[in-house]
């Protein structure tokens, strides 16, 4: 039987794979996507705050431009951006966003009738465009709508494990069908990953529990770097007890922190911008509360939206008010919301330039998975909604024009079967693992080590432990045991699986960290408390060799802003 | 457990049992319960306990997941006979000494909780579910005011779980009936002030299988889990319907 085979293969069903996917099916291209969940059911479906755009709706956002997003963007980054990829991402916005909207997004609205934008942390104007507090879901919907109305073919519940590469150039992929368990070679002349972050390498995570990182992890071991992974973003406000996330749109909308005395802190930390200051600031802040014995018992301080009274909070943060009332029977019209600085996102991801494209040819990866780099250091809140859209429109548009260029037009079969003998052969040793070690304990110590130790202070002692735990568990790892071995719909092999990437991703941020002696953006080492741009104004790349990641460094495109002293 | 990353503390144990529907079609083995008993923390989830399952007592279950935060719309199972999302439902709000947890209702089992939904979503590709409007669009956004905005709010917060469609008694009789989650959407379109497609949708909804197989029994309404009243929505239609009939639209 020949092998299944498409033009244009997406990988993943969020924002950045489904834009992706529209875009080479309107340039005429056999696209199918294959995503390990339903594409309504990924992550992008929980992004709550909004999406930036400089559309200078607002009333106090009239004089915005791109180039003030393009700014802020690049500051927040803490200047280890790329600047003309900034630039791109913030002119592109409004067209993106535009055409979200002519799609049917549900955008709250303006007074007159616009979309409404709301201030986020970091941005100099209200910017960050939204739909209530669900901004994800509107905007996942609709794009899924839109792939709908396209007809475009849909794996569902098929998980990439390998790309199939040959001589640096990328013809198609060998995947999982959960469903029955089989091993598939599926050909293609491009693949665009959109496989989302790693947030699940960590404990007290706000992603969804399938954001494992393994779009990373097999980029990675197919011979791309993976670039600036040391740089995770803590989300300020995540809630106590299972981490869910408290979206920076209830500070937008005027919310504040206090600590156990009852005081709004924030004035020590960023006087001006207070509880809006960038992320990094607010969420090392919020931690030196706790730290320094004025949380709450247990670790956390409180995320007061009380004095915003009812109708506020009804109208624009109704989900945060659900959450709160369901997970921690606290009613935030009435009382302060338990909150703690939680894993949010990774800055890093699979080496891209601005079209998507990577160093193998035909292979280009978009969205949270990718490292363009726009976010540089530091995520800007509600930028990488924005970086989905816009990204995953220019990978699709880049791909197709490389397919119609010089597309191989069909699977290489001899290739396809090589690679899937070589798979097969890891999965089934997997299969029948049948060690001491038990893949629940490793994975908790994992994620226990690397936010207690990769977190949001670091310094080389800690790191150095962390590498030395992840060192151990990958050994453990190796005398792990899976507890089922059927075929159909086995979740504790494709978890057990993912475990292994996972750690090679843990080991690639703990290393990386540890590497990079300065204090930049959400990377705040107590031990190198300064940024330092002499030596470390460049990009970490991580190779894969068999003995562990192999570092080098990139210069950072420094074109139109030099790097100042970051001030709120 | 390792979803909320939150130990358990001594004084929050104590034990629960749980029978969890088992079923693989591809083996010869009959649908049926599996019992377990297992140690209960003070907020934890059904689906927490279904991980905990899954890694202490039986790598073979299988379930659907994803966000745990209910807007996903993966984890609607059938719990101690209520439709209920297994993120957002805590043991202990369900007040029993026993907890039971099925699939779906009426839906084909591809293996223990994880059902087959295609019928569910080839119901919701047939309502046309995206925006109509062949004019060119303008510049900028389209002009939509906030009391416009307001009118689809609820049906634009549905998470696709299923639920409502399980629940329904006419969807399971007539199976080509469009069910509530179809028309829900369908809806959502009519009253978006930028949608044109009234004029081929009504011909969708205005029929035997679409709007009149609804007998307004409200199941759906007490399944659904984001508190979403698809009733409202399809008696909206019916008014439609009939207006137009009459030559009043
Ligand atoms: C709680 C929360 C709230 C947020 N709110 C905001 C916000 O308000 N504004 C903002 O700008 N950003 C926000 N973010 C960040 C933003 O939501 C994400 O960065 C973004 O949605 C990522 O989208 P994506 O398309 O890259 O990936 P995802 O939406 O994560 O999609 C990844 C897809 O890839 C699939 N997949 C993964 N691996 C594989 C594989 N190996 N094979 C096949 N398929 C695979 C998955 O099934 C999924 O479909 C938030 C993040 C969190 C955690
Ligand atoms: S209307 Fe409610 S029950 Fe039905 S699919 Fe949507 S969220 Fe689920
Ligand atoms: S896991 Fe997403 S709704 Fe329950």
């Amino acid at each position: 039987m020949p092998s299944m085979y498409h033009q244009v293969l997406i990988v993943g069903g969020g924002l950045a794979a489904l834009r992706a996917a529209i875009e080479a099916k309107e340039a005429g291209l056999d696209v199918a996507v294959m995503t390990r969940v339903h594409p309504v059911r990924s992550h992008s479906v929980a992004a709550q705050g909004g999406v930036n755009a400089a559309l200078a709706n607002a009333e106090k956002g009239r004089d915005d431009t791109i180039e003030k997003h393009a700014f802020d963007t690049v500051k927040g980054s803490d200047f280890l951006a790329d600047q003309p990829a900034a630039i791109t991402m913030t002119a592109d916005a409004p067209l993106r966003i535009y055409e979200m909207e002519h799609w049917g997004c549900p955008f709250s609205r303006t007074d007159e009738g616009k979309i409404a934008q709301r201030p986020f942390g970091g941005a100099g104007y209200p910017r960050t465009c939204y739909a209530a507090d669900k901004t994800g879901h509107a905007l996942l919907h609709t794009m899924y709508e839109q792939a709908v109305k396209r007809n475009i073919k849909i794996y569902e519940e098929w998980t990439v494990l390998s790309l199939v590469i040959d001589g640096g150039v990328c013809r198609g992929v060998i995947a999982l069908n959960l469903r029955d368990g089989d091993l598939v070679p599926v050909g293609a002349d491009a693949v665009i990953f959109g496989t989302g972050g790693t947030g699940r390498v960590y404990g007290r995570s706000t992603n969804s529990i399938i954001v494992t990182g393994s779009g990373m992890a097999v980029a990675y071991y197919a011979g791309v770097p993976l670039k600036d992974m040391e740089f995770i973003q803590f989300h300020p406000t995540s809630l106590f007890g299972n981490n869910v996330l408290i979206t920076e749109g209830a500070r937008g909308e005027g919310g504040y922190l206090r600590n156990a005395n009852g005081e709004r802190f924030m004035e020590k930390y960023a006087p001006k911008a207070m509880e809006l200051g960038p992320r990094d600031i607010v969420a090392r802040s919020i931690q030196t509360e706790i730290n320094e014995g004025r949380g709450f018992p247990g670790g956390y301080v409180h995320l007061d939206l009380t004095h915003l009274g009812a109708k506020k909070i009804l109208e624009r943060l109704p989900a945060i008010r659900d959450i709160s009332i369901n997970f921690v029977g606290v009613d935030p019209i009435e009382k302060p919301i338990p909150i703690q600085p939680g894993q949010h996102y990774s800055m890093g991801g699979i080496d891209t330039d601005a079209d998507g494209a990577t160093v193998i040819k035909g292979f280009y990866a978009a969205g949270e998975c990718a490292c363009v780099s726009v976010h540089g250091a530091n995520r800007l809140g509600g930028n990488s909604l924005l970086e989905t859209i816009v990204f995953g429109q220019r990978s699709g548009a880049h791909a197709a024009g490389y397919v119609r260029g010089g597309g191989k037009g069909g699977p290489d079969e001899r290739l396809l079967r090589e690679h899937l003998h070589r798979m097969r052969e890891r999965w089934e040793d997997l299969r029948a693992a049948d060690g001491p070690e038990d893949p629940a304990a490793i994975r908790d110590l994992m994620k226990e080590t690397m936010i207690e130790k990769v977190g949001i202070f670091r310094d080389e002692a800690q790191m150095s432990e962390a590498v030395e735990a992840i060192k151990k568990l990958q050994e453990r790892y190796r005398r792990i045991h899976v507890g089922y071995r059927g075929r159909r719909f086995n979740l504790d092999l494709l978890r057990t699986y993912e475990l292994g990437m996972k750690l090679d991703l843990a080991e690639i941020i703990a290393k990386g960290a540890l590497n990079r002696q300065e204090s930049r953006g959400s990377h705040a080492r107590t031990d190198y408390k300064e940024r330092d741009d002499a030596n470390w104004l460049k990009h970490t790349m991580a190779h894969h060799t068999p003995d562990g990641p192999r570092f080098d460094f990139k210069a950072v495109e420094v074109t139109k802003w030099q790097p100042e002293a970051r001030r709120y | 457990m390792s979803i909320t990353d939150t130990k358990p503390r001594p004084e929050d144990l104590r034990s629960v049992i749980v029978n969890v529907f088992r079923f693989d079609p591809a083996t010869t083995d009959e649908p049926h319960y599996d019992s377990y008993k297992v140690p209960m923390t003070g907020s934890m989830t059904v689906l927490d306990l279904l991980f905990y399952l899954l890694e202490h007592e039986d790598g073979s279950l299988a379930f659907r997941y994803a966000c745990r935060e209910a807007i996903c719309g993966s984890c609607a199972l059938y719990v101690n006979g209520t439709y209920r999302l297994a993120c957002k439902t805590q043991l202990k709000d369900l007040k029993a000494e026993e907890i039971s947890i099925s699939p779906l209702p009426h839906l084909k089992v591809i293996k223990d909780l994880v059902v087959d939904m295609d019928p569910f979503w080839e119901k919701y590709e047939r309502i046309r579910p995206y925006l109509i409007n062949d004019e060119a669009p303008p510049e900028k956004e389209f002009i939509q005011s906030a009391a416009d905005r307001l009118k689809m709010d609820d049906m634009v917060d549905c998470i696709l779980c299923g639920a409502c469609h399980s629940s329904c008694p006419q969807v399971w009789t007539d199976e080509e009936y469009l069910g509530p989650a179809a028309l829900l959407k369908l809806n959502r379109f009519t009253v978006d002030t930028r949608d044109r497609g009234n004029k081929e949708r009504t011909k969708l909804f205005d029929n035997e299988q679409g709007v009149w197989r609804c007998h307004t029994i409200f199941n759906c309404v007490e399944a659904c889990p984001k508190s979403i009243n698809q009733t409202y929505s399809i008696q909206h239609l019916k008014r439609r319907a009939v207006a137009r009939r009459l030559g009043m639209k």
